[in-house]
This record gives structure tokens, sequence and C-alpha cells, in this order.
């Protein structure tokens, strides 16, 4: 909503600085978004006239126009827009000019090697409408302004609020001016009706179709007859340029600025272009009109329209039809004031994709009270510039506004608000808002000014009154130290716990997006469901990640083209599953390109592999608590990752739920992605498959225990058949002895010479030791066959002597 | 001359010769293995008469010291001469590169939320969370933005199906309902997450995080939101004082509502918040609107409080001195490299939020 200070004295007398204004109205929750100051650079912008244009000699798109700007020399100009004619009457911009839009100060330049000075400006370069297309087109009118400045003096700055959407009443300057007021921000000017001499009836009928999900509740009309309508005279002229408005013909700059004065939308028809009165009623499937916008509109089923016998005039409350708009040639006019209810406006807008100050202001609530005044407002200033006759005021009606009357208690605002204020100033503050009050035993009964859609119950009261006596007033209790619920739960402690662990072995953190490129998404999405977005911001973020590789693939490949090689990233955060809520998981998941080691004098050479992976997803889990023993592990993992190259890791033997996968990226992904690197390995571990101990860590410290009693380390190298995997051994191994034996480790495996084809060769090392007693070569000796026995009955491994 | 004197006169001057490590050795063996020279001396004691037995035995004790003293001197010499001609050749470049190491980071937002947390933990709040996708309801009708209102055209929404039943939560606030619906009050939570707008410009991301507020006691007024929120800030940009300013503004899930102004200056091109004459929007909040209180079966005569909502890649903006918001899901490394934290560089009360 624009304003300025000069228009808005027309409603509040007050002593004030507009530095006060500014600052009084954020207070009272109307945040002022900008200030623009139009006094004193405008004036540089002059009424001018093409005399001649030629084509650019170097560029076909422009032209080089000679343009009278009222001085003894004409101007050159070279302009792009494709109505820049030769009699065009518009808008001239000197070198030196701030052109509003873009906030850059003009220069004369050379445009593909011409010079010039200065510019014609659209109206969208000087925040007039947004119409960008062609400079701006003035009428025959101004042929005697050329050279004078388009812009009035005004010694007013154009105060643009952001209004919230419960407000209005506040799109309108005196909502605003009453506002302020009831805060002490000076007084409020009662509007003085101007007496007009309403004679004839108004005969043209006007009817409201009863029908289910009529969206237009009152019609107020009158007709004027025998204007004349013309160019507005200058105070109206400046009134709606100074809030950045562009002057069109008076009936329309009228009902304009009865729009913006005191919110209310009017629309005036030509009378004479109307078959027979109006019908209010709802569209039928498929009815087209041209709306004052130039386009066709096609309508779908019950829409308000309001319509004649020939069929639509306009969309109720939202915009009017180039059918039966006024001219300047228009003689008789009907000018409507009508209710609108703020759904069927919102619906009717939202399915054409139409957005007008009349439906901005509908859809938020008229008041239903000011059908009357906004027409005698409007009418008296017509017959005032535009002579004629004005008829009496028809209003038909199929509903009537019933008043709000809210009981109010009087204590219940220092309860939600922390602080007091007196009775009295309660009721000024009422009163001076528009409410009627009737002091009751307990309470105020109180009734809701009609303007006032957003107040329906107690809590809007309170929240009026501490509105206007200030916010600084609440004081601020400081909070208390106290805790009686833990911070995290036990998922969130593992969360965080699993997120830093990662981090801490050389993974650099990522957030990406939690939707992903579609075509990426499928290399990783298996057997899962595709969630489409419906309205994607792009094609390419069109679908819910199924895992988080899909985005992290992506930007692997473009830190490589970076020129980063060695490089590992990860993600914590969801995966999707469906589009139901809670149909997501939480992964963390990580991705490694290229090489453990490069170029280092001190160590060998090679790419990441699988291994490094496991180590990190291992050492991960070990670390937040889970026993590696315990781990069982095999090679089922889905299809992005390489299928001899990749595990998946259960938390023990029970094989409940995948806690991990890791390997080596399917080769096949790589070739289609184009990512070049020499190795990429990634893992995901997921979140909710990890069992929660219930045992805190200090029931899990303890017992602690160890033997001092010598210890043992004995090395076996078995053969065996290739596909029998190490893990078999090591389970074999410890359920020998699990008291005697304490660590099994591999420390070779090796096939080639000297193996049979098919067959592998195997070493590990074991420690043997008691808690018992030192055990003695005979002891050991037992210990050492039992091994040897278990392995090859187990395995059907052979010992290599 | 008695055998004991006969041995010390004999290894006395053998030890005086050039001996090497191994020659030692074997002496000291000759001398003090299980039969050797002295160990076997030992064994006579037993024969000697009382008289006697005890002046054989000191004197044995002594040549015993004295060998072995002897001995030990000799082999000491020699590995001190053996380590320092070893130490003379292992000379190394110590400028050389050590092996090479990587550091992780964890992301700014991701700490920026432990900071949160951990700042909101000292009184009293604890974590919830809720899911991205939300149904309409949740997201909207029960927070009191029922169909066809115009707040709803604030939030450019993400949906999953043409009926618009199911989107992608437009903020945290439906986090609200989920944790009132499923509990009893009193109610103290923040709820950290991704939220998600149809909206992507310099200044906006599809994705971004917020973090939600929530009290609801017997008696909590706007008092106790200004104080926490005051707390917070202080808190948060670790400043002892903070200029702030609540705003009357409108949101349908709060009433009375806020919108909260922060006071800062900019000093040699960086951001100082606290001080200054200029103000910054930070966040909105307000008392929980009755109407959202009753869909929760929260009967608000007893029950009141408020909610906060605070856009924290903003935060961690603010502080950290970072400029473009689309660079958090860019995923560049040197970016991440840059404005990342070290792993275990945990916010906590007592180390401080940041080093």
């Amino acid at each position: 909503m624009k304003i300025t200070f000069d228009w808005l004295k027309d409603h509040l007398k007050t002593n004030l600085k507009e530095k006060n204004l500014l600052e009084q109205l954020t207070n009272i929750g109307l945040e002022v978004e900008s200030v623009e100051s139009l006094s004193s650079d405008n004036q540089l912008f002059k009424v001018a006239k093409i005399i001649k244009t030629e084509k650019h000699p170097n560029a076909d798109r422009l032209k080089v126009c000679d343009v009278n700007v009222g001085e003894k020399e004409l101007k050159k100009v070279v302009c792009g827009a494709t109505n820049a004619n030769e009699g065009l009457i518009t808008i001239y911009a000197p070198p030196g000019a701030i052109i509003p839009k873009t906030n850059t100060k003009l220069e004369i330049a050379k445009i593909r090697g011409v010079t010039s000075y200065g510019m014609l400006c659209s109206e969208s370069e000087l925040n007039l409408s947004d119409e960008s297309d062609g400079i701006t087109e003035l009428s025959k009118k101004y042929e005697k302004n050329i050279g004078k400045s388009y812009f009035s003096k005004s010694k007013s700055n154009l105060i643009d609020l952001s209004i919230t959407p419960n407000r209005p009443d506040c799109l309108g300057v005196k909502g605003i001016a009453r506002d302020l007021a009831a805060s002490g921000f000076g007084r409020l000017i009662a509007s003085k009706e101007k007496k007009i001499k309403l004679k004839s009836k108004q005969n043209l009928k006007v009817k409201i179709n009863k029908e289910k999900g009529q969206g237009c509740s009152a019609f107020g009309s009158c007709l004027i007859k025998n204007v004349k309508n013309t160019e507005s005279p200058q105070w109206l002229k400046d009134k709606l340029i100074s809030v950045g408005q562009k002057p069109i013909s008076a009936i329309v700059d009228i009902t304009n600025y009865v729009m913006l004065d005191i919110n209310r939308p009017l629309h005036a028809y030509d009378a004479d272009k109307i078959e027979k009165g109006i019908i209010v009623r709802n569209s039928k499937s498929g009815e087209e009109f041209t709306a004052l916008d130039n386009k066709i509109y096609k309508l779908e089923k019950g829409m308000c329209v309001i319509s004649d016998n020939k069929g639509v005039l306009g969309l109720g409350g939202i915009i009017g039809g180039t059918r039966s708009g006024t001219e300047f040639d228009t003689k008789n006019i009907l000018l409507e004031s009508a209710y609108f209810d703020p759904r069927s406006i919102r619906n009717t807008a939202k399915k054409l994709n139409l957005d007008t100050d009349a439906k901005f202001r509908f859809e938020r609530g008229i008041d239903p009270l000011s059908i009357e005044t906004g027409l005698k407002k409007a009418a008296s200033l017509i017959q005032e510039i535009c002579g004629g006759e004005v008829s009496k005021i028809d209003i038909q009606k199929i509903e009537s506004y019933k008043t709000k009357i809210i009981n109010f208690d009087v204590n219940s605002f220092e309860n939600i608000v922390g602080f007091k204020i007196s009775e009295k100033e309660i009721q000024r503050i009422l009163t001076d808002l528009g409410f009627i009050i009737k002091k009751e035993k307990n309470s105020l009964k109180l009734i809701v000014p009609s303007w006032r859609p957003d107040i329906s119950q107690q809590i809007d009261i309170i929240e009026e009154l501490v509105r206007i006596s200030g916010y600084d007033k609440i004081k601020t209790i400081d909070p208390i130290k106290d805790r009686s619920k833990s911070t995290l739960t036990q998922t969130q402690r593992l969360f965080h716990f699993l997120q830093r662990a990662i981090a801490s072995k050389g993974y650099l953190e990522t957030i990406t997006w939690s939707f992903t490129d579609q075509s990426y998404n499928n290399h990783f999405r298996e057997a899962g469901k595709e969630i489409k977005i419906v309205n994607p911001i792009s094609s390419e973020l069109g679908v819910l990640r199924n895992s988080i590789f899909s985005n992290l693939i992506m930007y692997m490949s473009k830190n490589l083209d970076r020129g980063f090689k060695d490089l590992s990233i990860f993600e914590i955060g969801p995966v999707f599953t469906g589009s139901k809520p809670g149909e997501q998981k939480t992964v963390v998941c990580g991705l490694s390109a290229g090489k453990k080691s490069r170029l280092s004098w001190i160590d060998k050479e090679r790419n990441i592999d699988l291994f490094d992976a496991k180590r990190d997803v291992v050492q991960t889990l070990n670390e937040a608590g889970y026993n590696s023993d315990q781990f069982f592990i095999d090679s089922q993992t889905p299809n992005y990752y390489h299928p001899g190259k990749s595990g998946r890791i259960f938390l023990d033997h029970k094989k409940d739920k995948v806690a991990a996968y890791f390997g080596e990226i399917h080769p096949n992904i790589l070739k289609k992605i184009d990512i070049k690197t020499e190795n990429l390995i990634g893992f995901e571990i997921f979140l909710e498959n990890l069992k929660l101990s219930r045992k805190t860590l200090k029931d899990q410290k303890l017992k602690f225990s160890v033997s001092d009693f010598q210890k043992s380390e004995r090395d076996f190298a078995f053969v065996v058949n290739k596909d029998v995997e190490a893990q078999e051994f090591i389970s074999v191994i410890s359920n020998v002895s699990p008291n005697l034996i304490s660590n099994i480790k591999v420390f070779d495996v090796y096939e080639g010479e000297n193996i049979p084809d098919n067959q592998k060769s195997i070493a590990i090392s074991i420690t043997i030791q008691s808690s018992e007693k030192t055990l003695n070569d005979k002891d050991l000796e037992k210990i050492n066959n039992s091994i040897i026995e278990a392995v090859e009955n187990k395995t059907g491994a052979k010992i290599r002597s | 001359m008695s055998d004991l004197k006969k041995i010390r006169d004999e290894f006395t001057s053998k030890l005086k010769g050039k001996l090497d490590l191994a020659e030692l050795n074997q002496i000291k063996s000759d001398l003090f293995g299980k039969n050797g020279l002295v160990s076997s001396q030992f064994k006579k004691i037993g024969n000697f008469d009382v008289s006697e037995r005890k002046k054989f035995a000191s004197d044995l004790n002594i040549i015993k010291d004295e060998l072995h003293d002897l001995i030990n001197l000799k082999i000491n010499q020699i590995e001190k001469a053996n380590i320092n001609e070893k130490l003379e050749k292992e000379k190394i470049d110590v400028t050389l590169p050590e092996r090479s190491f990587v550091r992780g980071k964890i992301h700014p937002v991701s700490q920026t939320i432990d900071e949160i947390s951990s700042i909101f933990s000292e009184i009293g709040f604890s974590v919830e969370e809720g899911p991205d996708v939300e149904n309409e309801y949740n997201n909207f009708t029960a927070l009191n933005t029922p169909d066809n209102h115009p707040a709803r055209d604030m939030h450019d929404t993400f949906y999953l199906d043409e009926k618009k039943e199911r989107l992608l939560r437009t903020h945290t606030s439906p986090v609200q309902i989920r944790t009132m619906l499923k509990d009893k009050p009193p109610f103290k939570i923040i709820a950290p997450g991704r939220t998600y707008r149809s909206d992507s410009d310099q200044t906006h991301s599809p994705m971004f995080h917020q973090v939600e507020g929530l009290h609801i006691d017997k008696n909590i007024n706007m008092g106790h939101l200004k104080g926490c929120l005051n707390y917070f800030i202080k808190e948060f940009f670790e400043v002892k004082k903070i200029k702030m300013r609540f705003r009357p503004s409108h949101f349908p899930f709060t009433e009375p509502s806020a919108e909260v102004d922060i006071g800062y200056e900019i000093k040699d091109g960086k951001i100082i918040i606290g001080e200054g004459d200029k103000w910054l929007e930070i966040l909105g909040c307000g008392m929980v609107h009755p109407n959202v209180l009753k869909n929760v079966k929260v009967d608000p005569t007893k029950f009141q409080g408020y909610a906060f909502g605070i856009g924290i890649d903003r935060l961690a903006m603010l502080k950290y001195g970072i400029n473009d918001l689309r660079a958090f899901f860019d995923c560049d490394y040197r970016w991440l490299n840059h404005f990342g934290f070290d792993p275990l560089d945990v916010p906590t009360n007592y180390r401080g939020l940041s080093r």
C-alpha cells in the first residue's frame, strides 16, 4: 500500500514530522517497506513529443528519435521501443535523471555509435505500472504540457507499507489514519459527506440471482446521466501520481481515488452499453469475455459474474470488461459498489491467475457497510468534475450484514501480555478504533466495526490493545535456567554422534536439497517409489530423493571438474520411501573419489578402495557403541554398487536390519554420469536400523577385568577354496575356545604359484591367553590342534605345513 | 692364594683388554652363568666351618660385585659407543612433509543447529522433529490458516499431489501441531529442520532451515517470550548487550504476533550485531492462537504460551559472515572447507559455543 504524508493529512490532523510518522507506522504494525523520495529528482522527467524517427544506422531494432522537450533544439534520443513513433507524446528523462526502477543515473551515452541525449521512459521504468512493453503513451491533451515536468511538485515522499492480510481496512488511507490517531499520532478528521441531489430513480434493473455459491451478497448502484468524461483536474492527477498511479480519465481516476482513500472499490459501466439491466449470477462453463486488460478469459462454472442480457460484462470484484467500459465519449454511467465474498473472489482469481487492486481488497474483506458511502463520495466527485445528474441509490441484497459482538474480559489483557493498562485507556483505544462499547458487570460488550473482518474473539481485542499501546511496554521476563527433560532423545544423540564421527574421518559435510534430478535418482532408486513434485522449481529438481547418492554424485562430479582429485564428502539427512508424512528414513551417506595417497615421497600411491570405506563405517559404528566383533557382513548389496566389490553390515548374526552398505559405485553409473576419477567409493548407514542400547554408558562401563597371565601368539596358514570368506574362519576359530582366544587377525591372503587353482592361502595370527593361569606348552599344543581341527572340518581348509 | 683371589686377578686383567660385546657376554656367562666360576663358589659356602663361613661369604660377595660392575661398565661403554655411532649416520631432513592428512568439516548449518540446541537446552527446551512431507492440515489448517486464506499466498508451496493434500512443509510450525497432539501440556520444545518453498533467486533457496520454538504452560505471557528471545539472541551472537525491537505483525497461528528486529551497524565492511542504528529482521513470533490450541485439544482457557520461528541459515550467515545463501547447498569443496567447522568443536556451554 502506497501512501504519502500529504494524503494522510486529508484524514489526520497532526503537527508531527514525517520521521515520527515512519516510526509510528512500524510501531503499530503497519510496516514501512520503503520510502522513496519523489520530490527532488522527478521534476527532471518532462512531457515530450517525438517529432521524427529514423532507423538506427547500426541496429535494426533501434530508432533515432528527434524529440521536442520544450527547448529550442530537438534532442536526439536512441530508443528501442516499437511504439516510438512520430507524433507520440511521452515522457523524457534527460541525462542526470535517476531512473526510479533501476535507481541508476542516466548519462549521455553512445549507443551503437550514435550519441543519445537522455531516454524515453516506459511506465515500468518510472514505477507507474508494470507495463514495460514500449514507452509511455500520453494523450493528446498533454500537448500543451510539452517541456513541463510530468510529475507535479510534491513535498511528500512515497511511503510503501507492507499491510498484513488481516488488515484490509488499512488498504485505504483513512484506515491508516484511524490507526495512527488511536495510537496518539494526531486526530482523525471526521469525513464530511458532500450533499448531492439524488433526483431521478435508478431505472436500470439489478438482480442478484439466489443460487448456490453466489459470490455477491449486496449490489449498490446509481446512474449518472449526461456526464462529460474528461481529463482529471490537476489536484486529482497529482494525488494519483503521488502514489504511483497513472491518471487515465476523470471517471476511472475518481473510482481509483475512492478505492485508495477509503478502501471502497467501485466500478463504472457505460450504462448505454448494458443490455436491459444487470444480473449478478454464477458463470456457466465455457463463457468468455474480454477483460479490461485486453485478455480473453474463458470461465469455469460457478464464478461470480456481472452480466446483462448479452452475456458477461465483468468478473465481480476482480475486473471489468471492455464491452461496457467507460471512455472519453461516455455519456451515461452506472456506478457499482458491491460486496463480494472473499472466498469466491479468491477461488476465481486463482483459477484465472488474475491479480488486480480490487481483487486484492475484496479477498481480504471490504467493509460491507461502505456501499452507500462509496457511491455518494464518487458520485459527488463525478458530478463536480464531469457534470450530470445522479440518480437515487439502489441497493440489492440477498444477505444482510450481521453486527459482531464480543464480550471482553478486561483482565485477560494482562494475563496474555504481561503488563496492565487501565480500563479507561482500554475504552479510549477501542473507541478510537471504531468500537462501540457498552459497559457490563464484569466485562465490556464491544460492537466490532464493520471494516474489521479480522476481529471475532477476545484475543483479537487483546492484540489491538497491545499493538496500539506499544510492544515496547512488554516487560522482559528472564528465562529460568532449569531443565526437567533431557534435550535430545537417544536417536537424536546418535544422529549427532554419527555426523561428527564421519566428519572426523576426513569427510566434508554437505547439505543438499531433498529433491533431485529424476535421471540421477533413477540410478539409485531400485524398487523404490518415485515421488514426483507437482510444481517443481525446474524439471531437474522434479522428484524427492530415494537416495542421497544422486545429489552427492552430482556434486562430487562438479568438484572433480573444479580440479579437485581426492575428495570425501557426506550428508546426513532424509531419503524418501513414499509421499505420505513419515515415509522417510535418515541416512548417513558418504562418497570418496580418487586416491588415498597421491604424489607422496613417503607412502606408496594407491587408489581409495572399499576397505577404506569399510574402515570408516566399522570404526564409526564401533565408536557409536556397537561391537564390531559381533558384526555379520555379506555381499548382498543394491544394484548401484559394484556387485563384487561391495558389502552390507548387520550388527549381529541375527541379520535383522541392514546397518550399512559400503563399496564401489557400479561402473555403469560412472559411465552414464561421465564422472572421471580413479575410483568412486560410497557407503550408507541407516540410522533407524541401528538398535539403541538399553544400557547407558555408565552401566556398560561397570566391569573391568583383564588378564595378566602370559599370552602367546600363534600363526597358522590354511589352504582353502576361494569362496570361503575370512569371516567364516574368524567365526570358527573364535568358537573353538572363546575364553582363551582373545584376538584373531588375518594378515595375509594369497592366490597363485604353489596354490592350486580355485584355492587360496589365508594366514592368521591368533592370540591365546587365559585369565586363570600361564598356559604351558602342553596346553598350547592342545589349543593349536583344536583350532586346526575345527577349521579343517568346518571350512574344508587344509593347514599348510 | 685362595680360589677367590685367583678368579678375581685373572678376570680383572682379562677385562682390561679390548673386548667386544660378545666376548664380554661370554665372560659374564663364564662367571655368573648357572655353572659359572663365581656361581659355583656360592655352592661351596655350606662346606665351610661356621667360623670361616662368614668371611668366605663376605669375600665372595665383594668379588662378585666387583666383577659384575666391571663387566656392566664395559658393556655400557660399548653400547653407548654403538648408539653414538648410529646417531651419526641416522640424520633425516625433518622438513620433508608429514604423511598426508585430511580434515573433515561440519556444515555451518549443522553447527548452528547444535549451537541453538545448546542455548535452548540451558533453559529447559527439548528437541522435537517432524517429517519433511506434511499433510495440508498440519501445515496450514490446524495452524489457523484455512484454505483460501490470503496468508497462504506468502508460502509458495511444493505439492506432491494434484489435490494439494500432501506437500513439503513450508515451515517448521507443523511440528507444534504434532507435538501437542502427541503429548499433554506443558510443552517446551524447539524443532529445527528443513523447510521448503518454491522460491529460488539470489536470496531465496527452495530449501532452507528453520527452528521452531513452542512454550505452553499455565501462565506464559509475552514477557516470557521477550525474555526467552532476548536471552537466545545474546547467547547466540555471544554479545553482552543486544538492541532488540518487537514490532506488531500478523501470522495466522499466533496472536498477538510480532516480528523481531535486532540492531546492527556496518564497521569496515563487516556487520556488527547488537549495536548501531540499523534494524535487521530476524524472526517472527507471538502468542499461540487459541484456535490452534483448540485444534490440538489443548484448553486455551487453562493453557497459553508463545511460539517463534527463526531462519537458521540466516542466523549462520549473520554470525559467520556468509554472504550467499545459495552457496550453503552448492557443495563447493572450497566453500565447505572454508566455512565448515572441525568435528571436535562441539558447541557446549562450558567450552563456549564457538572458538
